[in-house]
């Protein structure tokens, strides 16, 4: 599909910039040349059938089409909100095209049809998010994260394939049809290695999308890596991962989903408890919302398996909480990046600069689900689906957590009203000021207007 | 039919004023809040001119908002909300009024969040549609707690984040519980929508062991904002470290959030489960009764007084409301607003008491009544309104509702009288304790009442005393809706009871 040729062609570009030197434009090009992306996506008015691409390797049917509006959209956010980032320093064109590259694959892993495809895509995302987390050279912590998430991060790949070709031997076939009509002609006679294949393969996504046991990786990445960095693994990658997560077990592996639903409970309850209670214990800002993302990883999941268990899966109530945590999540990220430029304490920031310390509070009682905010709606609906599948004691369980986790959201909430703190000014520029603005309208809009029935037409569903 | 849509104007007219405040800064905010609520204030009394009590849901307006999940804009004002919503516009003036000596930082901010409030409230009050109304019902939480962790009177804001997770930890078992008499009713997303009708269609079809699950997760919710034993272990401690215009705003109006939630949202939905359970919430809210006017008795500090004393009120509000009998909700609907007419002139005298001698404390006080008549005579009515003297307001109440719990059953009855009892023994010591006795030297100074106290304190006592004389006016707006209500409820008990 098109979109993909212009966002490698916009990667590319980025590259040379540093030749023909037009790195003052850079970002404003770039972020032009994603949004002209999204005009070549086919616009569904009615059912989201479509028909495979390039040799059956690529597939833009109607949740493809909204994952990738979403991907490139929260990247369009992140550009705005990283501009600093990207130019700090040297590199600026490197930088720059390495993230596009993470959003080339992103819309692969949201888009494949075919197991390469998969693999590559993941990759191509996974092995420019390696370098990204490295990008502040100077920084030991850094290249520590760099370090650990490529060991760990290839660990998981190789777990991918493994899964890959097992499934593969089954079903001789990359092809996610195929191996859909496989399943279904053979429900008996499935070989047990069909089954390890699945197992192996959620075990190398689950790791992506960093859920309990498979998250040791992320606080330490998280906390290492540049805090811009850190927002577009907590988003964008996240969207991706997800995503990517749900072509595969949410459609493909659907009919054998009495195999691997135990499993995945396990994991929603873990990725549930644990994080949630380590996040208390967290002294840093940045550990803290690294926990926080693994937590609402758990959420999702929770939405997720009980929809398996009722069959379809429909990835709307995903893509929303995927959204509504996402601009949270930006908006959060946003005000930590200038409170770290500004001696990173968040400690009476509201008498430092007041609206900084409203988005922030907006963004932390949206993921704390608190209503009118967009976390609020999402969770709504992850409880409402679970719900639907009789996951009462899951429910009660999620609703504990999201107790919890008020109680280290508010942390910064109370630091930030502290009245001995020091009072000096926090100063942003107005490009900055804005964009916590336009995050605070997001946040209540899509709390506010939660409606979700234009996009379920784009998908056919 | 312009006239249906004051509701909403008196649910948005507020939200917009706190942007306004928060968003352009005002060079007098008091008066700007003050201006806004007092044009509250005058669209319910014209409301409650043109309010009829015999009809049902008047001032109506369905808007579809959020279609894909079923949420509409489905206000309305009816019997039972009306009298909460005139306490709220009533109060909050009178709220913002009482803090008209005191210098907030960021007045913009505080009386914007009093605003807010107030929107959230009225919400809660005049939503017939459960969703919207658990959205209000979180809404009002934000603004309290920051009003109590800026303004409060503690470092570390623990006092205000146990109030805040235990508030949430309730509200979001009545949201799974909501939600969960959706999902066993139909197996999916309700497609008539989340109001009101829908939802007592619903839960009556429960079959009794959900409904008497799902009444905990629901009553909980509402017991831990009224409070009832035993979930009223955040209360004290909050009422203490909040400002005092915050205590107010908790205890005069958003308590009776709770009570309400029962009332509308637990009794009907849930016949069985209430018939089931609702003798056991009836018998915690005695013992919370008994228990907290003992607690009243030892206390040494007249604001920790109060706050034992209102978890005792409510108690019986609590269990006139389980009674599920006409008098014993019409006593409740009295009684909520007496006693957030009385509450609220408690906590203001105290605040007076403690800005002029700075203390609360028993130890410090004394002889009051010697150098300032006018503020005794005041502290004395509103004090006789607490212990229910006949001719008070708070007689009206407590009359209806003890006798609604005698008739429920002899002994608990005895049992909830003792709150009148109780209460008598420990604001007459609390009042000879901080009045009478000789004045020591740091007392002799009281200043008598200013002009801005006795513009708040008088309408108080004045209503006080014109309600217990003649609450005719006031019962006559609840009294249609409450008797449909309990007729239905008994027509539904009497179908499940073979």
């Amino acid at each position: 599909m098109n979109t993909l040729f212009v966002i490698a062609g916009v990667g590319v570009l980025a590259l040379v910039a540093e030749i023909i030197n037009f790195k003052r434009w850079l970002t404003i090009i770039v972020m032009l040349g994603l949004a002209g992306a999204l005009a070549f996506l086919p616009l569904y008015t009615d059912n989201g059938k479509s028909d495979p691409i390039f040799n059956a390797m690529l597939l833009f049917d109607g949740p493809a089409v909204v994952f990738t509006w979403l991907i490139v959209l929260i990247t369009l956010l992140w550009l705005w909100m990283s501009a600093g980032y990207l130019k700090e320093g040297t590199h600026q064109a490197d930088k720059t095209s390495l993230v596009i590259f993470v959003v080339l694959g992103a819309v692969i892993m949201a888009s494949f049809n075919n197991m390469a495809m998969l693999f590559l895509g993941l990759e191509i995302l996974s092995l420019s998010l390696y370098a990204l987390a490295g990008s502040k050279k100077d920084s030991l912590g850094s290249i520590e994260a760099a370090f650990k998430y490529f060991l760990m991060g290839s660990f998981a790949t190789g777990f991918l394939i493994f899964g890959i070709a097992l499934v593969y031997g089954a079903s001789h076939s990359f092809d996610l049809g195929h191996i859909f009509q496989y399943a279904v002609n053979n429900p008996d006679t499935l070989p047990g290695y069909f089954y390890a294949g699945v197992l192996l393969m959620m075990v190398g996504l689950v790791f992506k999308i960093s859920a309990v046991p498979f998250h040791f990786w992320a606080p330490d990445v998280y906390e290492g890596a540049p805090t811009a960095i850190t927002s577009l693994m907590a988003t964008v990658v996240k969207i991706a991962a997800i995503a990517a997560f749900w072509r595969i077990f949410g459609f493909i592996f659907g009919l054998t989903a009495p195999l691997w639903t135990p499993v995945m409970y396990g994991i929603v309850v873990l990725t549930l408890v644990i994080p949630n209670i380590t996040a208390i214990y967290q002294q840093k800002a940045k550990r803290m919302l690294a926990y926080s993302s693994i937590a609402h990883v758990g959420y999702i999941l929770l939405g997720f398996v009980a929809a398996v268990q009722r069959g379809f899966v429909n990835p709307l109530f995903i893509i929303f909480y995927l959204a509504a945590y996402s601009v949270s999540s930006l908006a959060a990220f946003s005000v930590l990046m200038k409170v770290e430029e500004n001696g990173g304490s968040f400690a009476g920031l509201y008498y430092r600069n007041k609206w900084m310390a409203v988005t922030m509070l907006v963004a932390l009682l949206s993921m704390a689900g608190i209503p009118p905010m967009a976390g609020f709606a999402a969770k709504y609906f992850v409880f409402m689906v679970a719900l639907a599948a009789g996951q009462l004691p899951l429910v009660l369980l999620a609703v504990v957590t999201s107790v919890i986790s008020v109680y280290y959201y508010f942390r910064i909430i109370i630091s930030m009203f502290d009245k001995d703190a020091p009072v000096e000014p926090v100063v942003i520029s107005w490009p900055a000021a804005i964009f916590h603005f336009v995050m605070l309208i997001l946040i209540i809009v899509l709390g506010l207007f939660p409606s979700i029935s234009p996009l379920s037409k784009i998908m056919g569903i | 039919m312009s006239e249906a849509f004051l509701t909403v104007f008196l649910i948005l007219f507020p939200m917009f004023m706190f942007l306004l405040m928060v968003g352009m800064p005002h060079k007098n905010p008091k008066w700007l809040a003050l201006a806004g609520t007092v044009v509250e204030f005058a669209v319910s009394i014209y409301m409650w001119v043109n309010f009829d009590p015999a009809a049902d849901r008047q001032f109506a307006v369905r808007i579809p908002w959020a279609n894909s999940i079923g949420i509409t804009f489905n206000v309305g004002i009816d019997g039972i909300s009306f009298p909460l919503v005139l306490l709220t516009t009533t109060l909050i003036p009178l709220i913002i009024l009482s803090s008209s000596d005191k210098n907030f930082n960021r007045p913009s901010l505080f009386y914007g969040l009093v605003l807010l409030m107030q929107s959230a409230l009225i919400g809660v009050f005049t939503s017939f549609d459960v969703i919207l109304f658990y959205i209000f019902w979180e809404l009002a939480l934000i603004p309290i707690y920051l009003i109590c962790l800026i303004w409060g009177n503690e470092k570390e804001g623990k006092v205000t984040i146990k109030f805040f997770i235990y508030t949430l930890a309730g509200s979001l078992l009545m949201l799974v519980g909501i939600l969960y008499v959706y999902m066993s009713s139909d197996g999916g997303l309700a497609p008539a929508g989340f109001s009101l009708t829908t939802f007592y269609e619903l839960g009556k079809h429960l079959d009794p062991r959900t409904q008497g699950f799902v009444f905990w997760m629901m009553f909980v919710a509402f017991a831990i904002k009224m409070p009832v034993f035993p979930f009223h272990t955040w209360q004290p401690e909050t009422y203490t470290k909040a400002p005092t215009q915050g205590t107010m705003l908790l205890s005069a109006i958003m308590l009776k959030m709770g009570i309400y939630g029962v009332i509308r949202w637990l009794i009907p939905v849930l016949p069985a489960g209430v018939a089931e359970w609702g003798n056991t919430a009836l018998i915690l809210s005695v013992i919370g009764i008994v228990y907290a006017s003992c607690i009243a008795l030892v206390q040494t500090n007249l604001k920790t007084l109060v706050a034992y004393s209102s978890i005792a009120h409510v108690g019986l509000i609590s269990a006139g409301v389980f009674t599920q009998s006409v008098i014993g909700i019409q006593g409740a609907m009295i009684q909520m607003f007496s006693h957030g007419l009385i509450v609220f002139g408690l906590f203001y005298l105290i605040d007076i008491i403690q800005h002029k001698t700075g203390s609360a404390e028993f130890k410090d006080l004394g002889g009051i009544r010697n150098v300032a008549p006018k503020f005794t005579t005041a502290f004395v009515v509103i004090m006789l309104g607490s212990v229910a003297l006949p001719l008070t307001s708070g007689f009206v109440g407590e009359f209806l509702l003890i006798n609604s719990l005698v008739q429920y059953q002899v002994w608990i009855g005895a049992v909830a009288a003792l709150t009148i009892i109780l209460g008598a023994v420990y604001m007459l010591v609390a009042f000879q304790k901080s009045m009478s006795g000789e004045a020591q030297p740091h007392i002799a100074a009281f200043t008598d009442l200013s002009m801005g106290e006795k513009v708040v304190l008088y309408p108080v006592v004045i209503l006080i005393v014109i309600i217990g004389v003649y609450p005719g006016p006031l019962m006559a707006v609840s009294e249609p809706a409450v008797t449909a209500l309990v007729n239905s409820l008994s027509e539904l008990t009497s179908s499940i009871r073979p």
